[in-house]
C-alpha cells in the first residue's frame, strides 16, 4: 500500500511550529500549506478560505488536518469541518492549545486582564498589533484598546532570549506588566502526531 | 484632510456645514466636530436635531463603510471618539430641552470578556437614537445584570461577547432571568462578531444584531411593539 498523502492546512501564524512538530517527530512526509495569518482580523472569512483550500487540496491528499482552532468563527468552522469530515486543532484559539486547553481554561479568570503573545506574535508584534490596530499612526488609541489590560503574558514556544526581549519590549510599549511562561507547543504536538501516524500509534487514536 | 485650512466652518451655510461635519466625523476630527456642534447650537438648532442630523447620520455612514470593509477598527474608533466629544456637549442640553426618550437599555460585555469596542459603539448609537443607556462595562456576571435591572428597570438588556468561550455565558444570564420570572418583561438583544442568529435563538435571546445600525433599528422596533401592546391592552 502506498503511504498516505497527508496535509496540514494551517493558519500562517502556526507555520514554524507545525514544521517543528513534523521535524521533531520524523513526519517529513506530511505536507504543510498555510493560509494568511491576517484572516484573524476577519474571522468570518476563515471558514470560506478554509473550504476553498480544502477543495483545492482534496485531489492531491488522502488526509487533511485543519490547523486552526475555533479562532472566533463561533462554531462556523466546526460546521464546515463536519460537512467535510475533517478535524481541527483543539480549543478556542492558539493561546489555549499552546498553554494546554484545560490548563488555559483553569486560569481563565486569573488571566482575564492578560494580553497573550506567542513566539509568532512576539516576532510580528510591530506589524500585527501596533500597525494592525493603527497604534503607529494613532498612539492616542492605546487606552481604547488596552485600557482594561494589565499584563502581557508571553506564552513561549521556545527558549529564545531575543524573542523574550521583543516580548518584553512589547509590554513596555503598551505600558503593561510582563510575564513569561514557557509552554512549548502544548496540545499542538499530540494533535499533529495522532493525525499523521494513526496506524503506527493506534493507542493514540481517539485522543484529543 | 490635513490641508483643509481654507474651510472655515462658521462661514458654511447649514447644509454644507452638516455635510462637512459628516466628513470630519468620518476622518475622526474631534476638534472640528466640537466646533461644528457649537456653531449649529448657536444658529438655533435644537440639541436633538444637531445630534441626529450631524452626528448620528455621520456615524451611520461610518458604520456602513466599516461593514463593507472600507473602514477598519482604528478609523471607527477615531470616529467614535469624535462623536463622543460632540455628544458630551449635547448630553446636558438634551436633558434640559426634553428631547424624546424612546426607552431604557442596560448593556454590558459578559463575564470573562473584556472586548468592548463594539459594545461601546452600540451604546453610543442607541443613546444617539434617544435611548437612555446604562453601560455596565466589561466582565459582567449575572449578578451585575440583575442588580442593574432592579435599579434601572430597563426595557432592554444588551449583551456583548467576542470570544467563543464567553458567548455561552449569555445563556446563563437569560436562564437566570427566566428563573426569576422576569425574562418576559425584558427584550434581550445580543451581539459580537462570533455570534449569529441561530446562536441567539439557541440561548433564548430576542434578537441578534449584526452591527450598531441593526441594533438601533431592532431596539426601536421592540419599543414600538411594546407600545402597541400596551395600547391594545388599554383599548
Ligand atoms: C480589536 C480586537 C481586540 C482588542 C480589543 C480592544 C477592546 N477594548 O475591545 C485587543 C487587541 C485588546 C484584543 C484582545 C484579545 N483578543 Co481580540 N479581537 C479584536 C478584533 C480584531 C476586533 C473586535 C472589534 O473590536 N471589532 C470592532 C467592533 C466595532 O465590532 P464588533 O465587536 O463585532 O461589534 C459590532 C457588532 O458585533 C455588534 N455588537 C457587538 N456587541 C454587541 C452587543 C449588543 C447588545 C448588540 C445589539 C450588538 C453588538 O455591533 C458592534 C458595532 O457595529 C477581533 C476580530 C474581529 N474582527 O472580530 C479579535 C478577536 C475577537 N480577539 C480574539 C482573541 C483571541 C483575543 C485575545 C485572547 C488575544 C490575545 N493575544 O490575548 C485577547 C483577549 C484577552 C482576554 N484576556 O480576554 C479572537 C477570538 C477567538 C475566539 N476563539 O474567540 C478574535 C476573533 C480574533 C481572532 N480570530 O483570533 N482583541
Amino acid at each position: 500500500m502506498p503511504p498516505r498523502r497527508q496535509l496540514v492546512l494551517a493558519c500562517g501564524a502556526l507555520a514554524r511550529e507545525v514544521m517543528a512538530v513534523l521535524e521533531a517527530n520524523g513526519l517529513g512526509h506530511v505536507a504543510v500549506r498555510c493560509l494568511p495569518a491576517s484572516l484573524h482580523n476577519d474571522p468570518k472569512a476563515i471558514p470560506g478560505a478554509v473550504r476553498a483550500a480544502v477543495r483545492e487540496s482534496r485531489a492531491a491528499f488522502d488526509d487533511i488536518l485543519v490547523g486552526y482552532a475555533d479562532c472566533g468563527t463561533g462554531g462556523q468552522l466546526d460546521a464546515l469541518l463536519q460537512e467535510e469530515g475533517l478535524e481541527r486543532l483543539p480549543g478556542a484559539h492558539c493561546y489555549a492549545f499552546y498553554a494546554g486547553v484545560d490548563a488555559f481554561a483553569a486560569r481563565a479568570e486569573a488571566d482575564m486582564r492578560a494580553f497573550f503573545l506567542t513566539d509568532f506574535l512576539a516576532r510580528q508584534f510591530e506589524t500585527l498589533v501596533i500597525e494592525g490596530l493603527g497604534l503607529d499612526r494613532h498612539p492616542e488609541l492605546r487606552d481604547a484598546y488596552f485600557g482594561h489590560y494589565e499584563t502581557i503574558v508571553y506564552l513561549a514556544q521556545t527558549d529564545d532570549a531575543a524573542l523574550t526581549a521583543k516580548a518584553q519590549d512589547a509590554a513596555r510599549r503598551l505600558g503593561l506588566a510582563f510575564e513569561r511562561r514557557f509552554v512549548g507547543l502544548g496540545d499542538l504536538a499530540p494533535a499533529i502526531r495522532s493525525f499523521a501516524a494513526p496506524a503506527a500509534t493506534a493507542p493514540l487514536l481517539g485522543a484529543r | 484632510m490635513a490641508d483643509d485650512g481654507d474651510i472655515v466652518l462658521s462661514e458654511l451655510p447649514d447644509g454644507d456645514l452638516v455635510k462637512q461635519m459628516h466628513d470630519d466625523l468620518y476622518d475622526g476630527l474631534k476638534d472640528e466636530i466640537e466646533e461644528g456642534v457649537r456653531i449649529l447650537l448657536k444658529r438655533g438648532w435644537t440639541p436633538y436635531r444637531t445630534l441626529t442630523e450631524a452626528l448620528v447620520e455621520g456615524m451611520r455612514i461610518v458604520g456602513e463603510d466599516f461593514r463593507d470593509g472600507i473602514l477598519f477598527v482604528p478609523e471607527v474608533l477615531l470616529s467614535a471618539n469624535a462623536m463622543k466629544a460632540g455628544m458630551a456637549i449635547l448630553r446636558p442640553l438634551l436633558v434640559e430641552t426634553g428631547a424624546p426618550r424612546i426607552g431604557k437599555m442596560v448593556i454590558g460585555t459578559v463575564k470573562g470578556d473584556i472586548h468592548d469596542i463594539g459594545k461601546n459603539l452600540v451604546s453610543m448609537m442607541l443613546e444617539g437614537a434617544g435611548f437612555e443607556v446604562i453601560d455596565l462595562g466589561i466582565n459582567n456576571g449575572v449578578e451585575k445584570y440583575l442588580a442593574a435591572i432592579e435599579e434601572h428597570k430597563p426595557d432592554i438588556i444588551g449583551m456583548s461577547a467576542l470570544l467563543t468561550t464567553t458567548m455561552p455565558y449569555m445563556k446563563v444570564v437569560i436562564d437566570t432571568l427566566k428563573e426569576k420570572g422576569i425574562r418576559d418583561d425584558l427584550v434581550v438583544l445580543v451581539g459580537g462578531a462570533p455570534l449569529n442568529e441561530e446562536f441567539a435563538r439557541s440561548v433564548g435571546a430576542d434578537a441578534y444584531c449584526r452591527d450598531a445600525a441593526v441594533a438601533v433599528e431592532t431596539a426601536k422596533e421592540f419599543m414600538m411593539r411594546k407600545h402597541n401592546q400596551r395600547a391594545a391592552v388599554r383599548a
